[in-house]
């Protein structure tokens, strides 16, 4: 049924309904909705959960670490700096393969100190080897949030699912939360097969000397490559129970037939969908990619998505200062050995928080005639803000 | 008086209380005592990759002797984390998880949470060294003794960082020397005072907290029991001396760890909710030259020549006497079997005539 | 679709009121979006919040830049001549103060209606915030969606005395503004 419900609510109404049994968070803007309305449910009885609130984000992450170590299915929640703080753990985490869902209501990463949303913290621990998904809207975060519990438990990968802060955190909508009877006979209980056990003690996190290193590294790369059908395969026994899909790695929709394309992640997706349903008319319509498994990089999808495509417009809503987009080089790197390849227009929009209004749909697709369109550009910066010689 | 005369004074009046010969020192497996003959938990097996007369070595199987089997431990980074579990072996016979330096503690909590969760009894510990306990990972640390979550947090203290190489940490004594507080023209070893880590914890009122030390085996024994016990936080710091950086011979171990007691530098107390409720005695005091003399780490402050050797013996020996005097160490009672080694009965109460 | 801005204090409930007009909107059987755009400001700085409604689902993520109407909450804003930058010709402002409605269409050159919301806020909730009935006063005289969709956001929100208040509130304000008298567009 729908309710309407702010973002952070409804996230923590989903993360409620998959039991977890423990949860740790450290407050930071803006995740703080989700674990305030998480302590809510506890303190009112309608969650039966061990809440641990720490003294920093380090032991948040340490402390589901340990929690599903011991074989319980544990919940976190960060942002931004948060992120960062988290990630010596969040690539031992990864390293562990442990069963985790952690929300990351993405924010800028200081400095300059900005509170609002980008990309830039989830990935700077894009290489940590946690499975990342990107939700364009607060139902689909909602959706996802409870597919992470389940595709974290079959894969042993820790599973972040990534919304845009404030955008979507803090929005107002109408959400489908599913019943908690639908969730109890959907995700089935953890059974971690490497729990710390007194009755079969085993030893996790041990030294492994490079005669074994290579190999760790190897598998944990291996099952991030079959994690990529269990993200498709969940999100399809999703829409079994509820009738809804979150896209499964990635989804195409607008035009099938146009040349140009549109490749974006998170709450992007929708400005740019209505702002070609208004534009279309005067500046053409396009192919709208919205890339949910950004982690790991569904390449064979996005391929078949790109067939027939003479230009894709990349949107990055972070920027690795000195190559540009991470997410356009990853996809023009995709893209480089498939015949007659789209050309790849990368852009960074939305930093810190810009505002990315509908027109920018018409503003990008400007570009793809623009011989002096470069390959990579801070879009919405205005170069009249800086001296010349920062330009 | 000589050692040979102080031993024979004692055992003067040992016999004298207890009216018989004390038993002759044990030579050899066959001539075990039967208690000591029986199977104990080993939790952490024998075969590991620990140096010779490794301290913290013999102080974990200690703890985990009277620890298991029903526990599980997070173990910080370090020495003990390395010389343990040399993938594919291990040595714990228990669950066991390595996560980070500073983390273990925070892990730990997050394992105690799981058990509550499950409602199961599972004792938790938490390991680690000095780094990981007194520096890096002291913020977690105090997180979780502020949290109150019922684990036992062991920190195996010997006073620097020995897994990567002998460098100074917060625990590491005034003026001894490491490879990054070496003496030298201009140093005289560490310029700093060992950070006193018990009084911190002490101050989160937690209902346990004590110092022991790996040459006085079944008074670390005791405090390990009566920590399982506690419904709460509980954190015993061990003092266990490292060979290689303390710079003494491999079978002196247990000696110097003894005399580190017996000179006051590292008392032995025990600590319940913040109020000092029981100490060892030390019934001869000796002077903290018979400690430091037995290590290399000491050895600039045994040069005569050097006037600045005296003034830092001084001091340490003023370190010492500040803890014998603050903690009523002194073993001075009329009760002979009042002294060192020997737990002063005085739980829950002000121990009589100290403090 | 219908874009609203709401203008006000930190401290009078403005990201509640667009939370109240979007679920006010939903109870209607609309769909809704209701988002502040929050800043690091505290008590007593400008405020901006953003509501749209459409009869289909929303998309657009991006803040409201051209608005239908304006719901201001606190009069001292007004001296930012600015504030009512990119309201639609045709569309309107309800702004809680003690001034005429006819002084302010003067002034900004839109439709106004002008509530005393605080007054009434103290009489009934005891408490000057004015969100309540600045949005029952704005459903009144738009008709847009029933009262009784307010009262059912209310009752989602509150309980106890406080609800009681502000559904007293909610019936006080939209007896001050003559019904649906904004229910055809203004000529632009």
């Amino acid at each position: 049924m729908l309710e309407a419900l702010e973002g952070s609510q409804a996230i923590a109404r989903a993360v409620a309904l998959c039991r977890p049994d423990v949860v740790a968070a450290y407050p930071i803007t803006p995740q703080t909705h989700i674990v305030e309305a998480l302590s809510r449910l506890v303190a009112q009885g309608d969650m039966k959960t061990e809440f641990v609130s720490v003294e920093s984000e380090f032991s948040a992450a340490s402390v589901v670490l340990g929690a599903a170590a011991a074989g319980t299915r544990a919940y976190t929640a960060t942002a931004s700096q948060g992120v960062l703080l988290m990630a010596e753990v969040l690539f031992n985490i990864a390293g562990l393969r442990v069963p985790l869902v952690m929300t990351v209501a993405n924010r800028a990463v200081s400095a300059p100190l900005s509170i609002w949303n980008d990309h830039s913290d989830s990935m700077a621990v894009r290489d940590s080897g946690w499975i990342q998904l990107h939700c364009a809207d607060n139902q689909e975060a909602v959706d996802t949030t409870i597919q992470a519990f389940r595709i974290t438990q079959e894969t042993e990968l820790p599973v972040m699912v990534c919304m845009d802060g404030f955008v979507l955190t803090h929005t107002f909508e109408p959400i489908d939360l599913p019943t908690q009877d639908a969730i109890d006979g959907w995700l089935p209980p953890l059974e971690f097969s490497r729990k710390l056990d007194p009755g079969d003690p085993k030893s996790l996190g041990t030294l492994v000397s490079p005669d074994f290193f290579a190999e760790v590294r190897h598998s944990h790369h291996a099952a991030m490559t079959k994690a990529l059908s269990v993200i498709g395969e969940v999100d399809e026994a999703w829409s079994a129970l509820t009738g809804r899909s979150c896209g499964g790695l990635l989804e195409v929709s607008g035009d099938p037939a146009a040349r140009i394309g549109i490749l974006a992640m998170g709450s992007t997706c929708g400005t740019i969908q209505t702002g070609m349903e208004h534009a279309a008319g005067e500046v053409g319509s396009a192919r709208l990619i919205k890339l949910r498994a950004f982690r790991p990089f569904p390449a064979d999808a996005l391929r078949a998505a790109c067939e027939g495509l003479d230009h894709l417009i990349v949107i990055d809503r972070a920027i690795s200062p000195g190559l540009g987009g991470v997410v356009g080089t990853e996809v023009a790197a995709t893209l480089a050995d498939v015949p007659g390849a789209p050309r790849i227009h990368n852009h960074a929009l939305g930093l810190g928080g810009r505002d990315i209004p509908e027109t920018i749909y018409a503003d990008l697709m400007a570009t793809v005639t623009d011989p002096d369109s470069p390959a990579f550009s801070v879009f919405d910066a205005d170069m009249e803000k800086l001296d010349p010689e920062d330009r | 008086m000589s050692t040979e005369g102080q031993d024979a004074a004692r055992l003067a009046e040992l016999r004298q209380k207890f009216g018989r010969e004390p038993l002759p020192p044990r030579e050899g497996e066959a001539e075990q005592s039967p208690r000591d003959a029986q199977p104990r938990f080993r939790g952490l097996e024998s075969g590991h990759r620990a140096c010779q007369g490794c301290g913290e070595a013999l102080a974990a199987r200690l703890v985990m002797e009277c620890a298991g089997p029903d526990v599980m431990i997070a173990n910080a980074t370090g020495c003990l984390e390395v010389f343990t579990t040399a993938w594919p072996q291990s040595a714990w016979r228990v669950p066991w998880v390595h996560s980070l330096f500073e983390n273990a503690a925070a892990v730990a909590s997050g394992m105690e949470a799981a058990m509550k969760a499950k409602g199961r009894n599972t004792k938790v510990l938490a390991f680690g060294g000095d780094g990981g306990t007194y520096d890096i990972g002291f913020q977690a640390l105090s997180g979780m003794l502020e949290r109150y979550h019922n684990v036992l947090y062991v920190c195996f203290d010997n006073e620097a960082y020995m897994n990567t190489g002998i460098q100074r940490s917060s625990s590491t004594p005034h003026a001894a020397t490491t490879t990054t507080s070496p003496a030298g023209k201009e140093r005289m070893g560490k310029r700093h005072l060992k950070k006193d880590l018990l009084s911190i914890i002490a101050a989160h009122h937690i209902p346990f907290a004590a110092s022991a030390s790996v040459a006085y085996a079944a008074d670390l024994q005791r405090k390990v029991r009566y920590a399982m016990g506690v419904d709460g936080p509980t954190f015993l710091v061990v003092h266990s001396p490292c060979p290689l950086g303390w710079r003494h011979a491999s079978a002196m171990t247990i000696e110097v760890a003894r005399r580190a007691v017996e000179c006051g530098l590292f008392p032995l107390v025990e600590i319940e909710r913040g109020a000092v409720t029981n100490v060892m005695p030390i019934r001869d005091v000796r002077p903290v030259t018979d400690y430091l003399s037995l290590q290399g780490r000491f050895a600039h402050l045994m040069k005569d020549a050097d006037s600045r050797a005296a003034e830092e013996r001084a001091h340490l020996q003023a370190l010492a006497d500040y803890n014998i005097e603050v903690f009523g160490l002194r073993g001075d009672s009329p009760d002979a079997a009042d002294t060192t080694g020997t737990a002063v009965v005085g739980r829950s109460g002000r121990p009589a005539g100290r403090i | 679709m219908i874009e609203y801005r709401i203008h006000g204090r930190g401290g009078q409930g403005s990201v509640a009121a667009a939370y109240l007009l979007a679920a006010a909107a939903f109870h209607a059987g609309q769909m809704c979006q209701a988002f502040p755009a929050f800043g690091a400001e505290r008590r007593g700085a400008p405020v901006t919040a953003f509501v749209r409604t459409d009869e289909h689902p929303i998309r657009l993520r991006s803040q409201v830049r051209e608005p239908h109407f304006l719901i201001v909450q606190d009069g001292t804003l007004l001296q930012d001549a600015g504030i009512t930058s990119g309201l639609r010709p045709g569309g309107g402002m309800i702004v809680n103060t003690t001034r005429t409605s006819e002084d302010i269409s003067e002034r900004f050159g839109h439709r106004a209606l002008t509530v005393r919301a605080t007054e009434f806020a103290v009489e009934e909730i005891g408490r000057p915030i004015p969100n309540t009935a600045l949005l029952a006063a704005f459903l009144s005289a738009t008709g847009l969606f029933p009262i009784d969709s307010l009262a059912a956001a209310l009752r989602e929100r509150f309980s106890g005395e406080v609800l009681e208040g502000n559904l007293r509130l909610v019936e006080r304000a939209a007896g001050t503004v003559e019904r649906e008298t904004w229910k055809e567009p203004a000529d632009a």
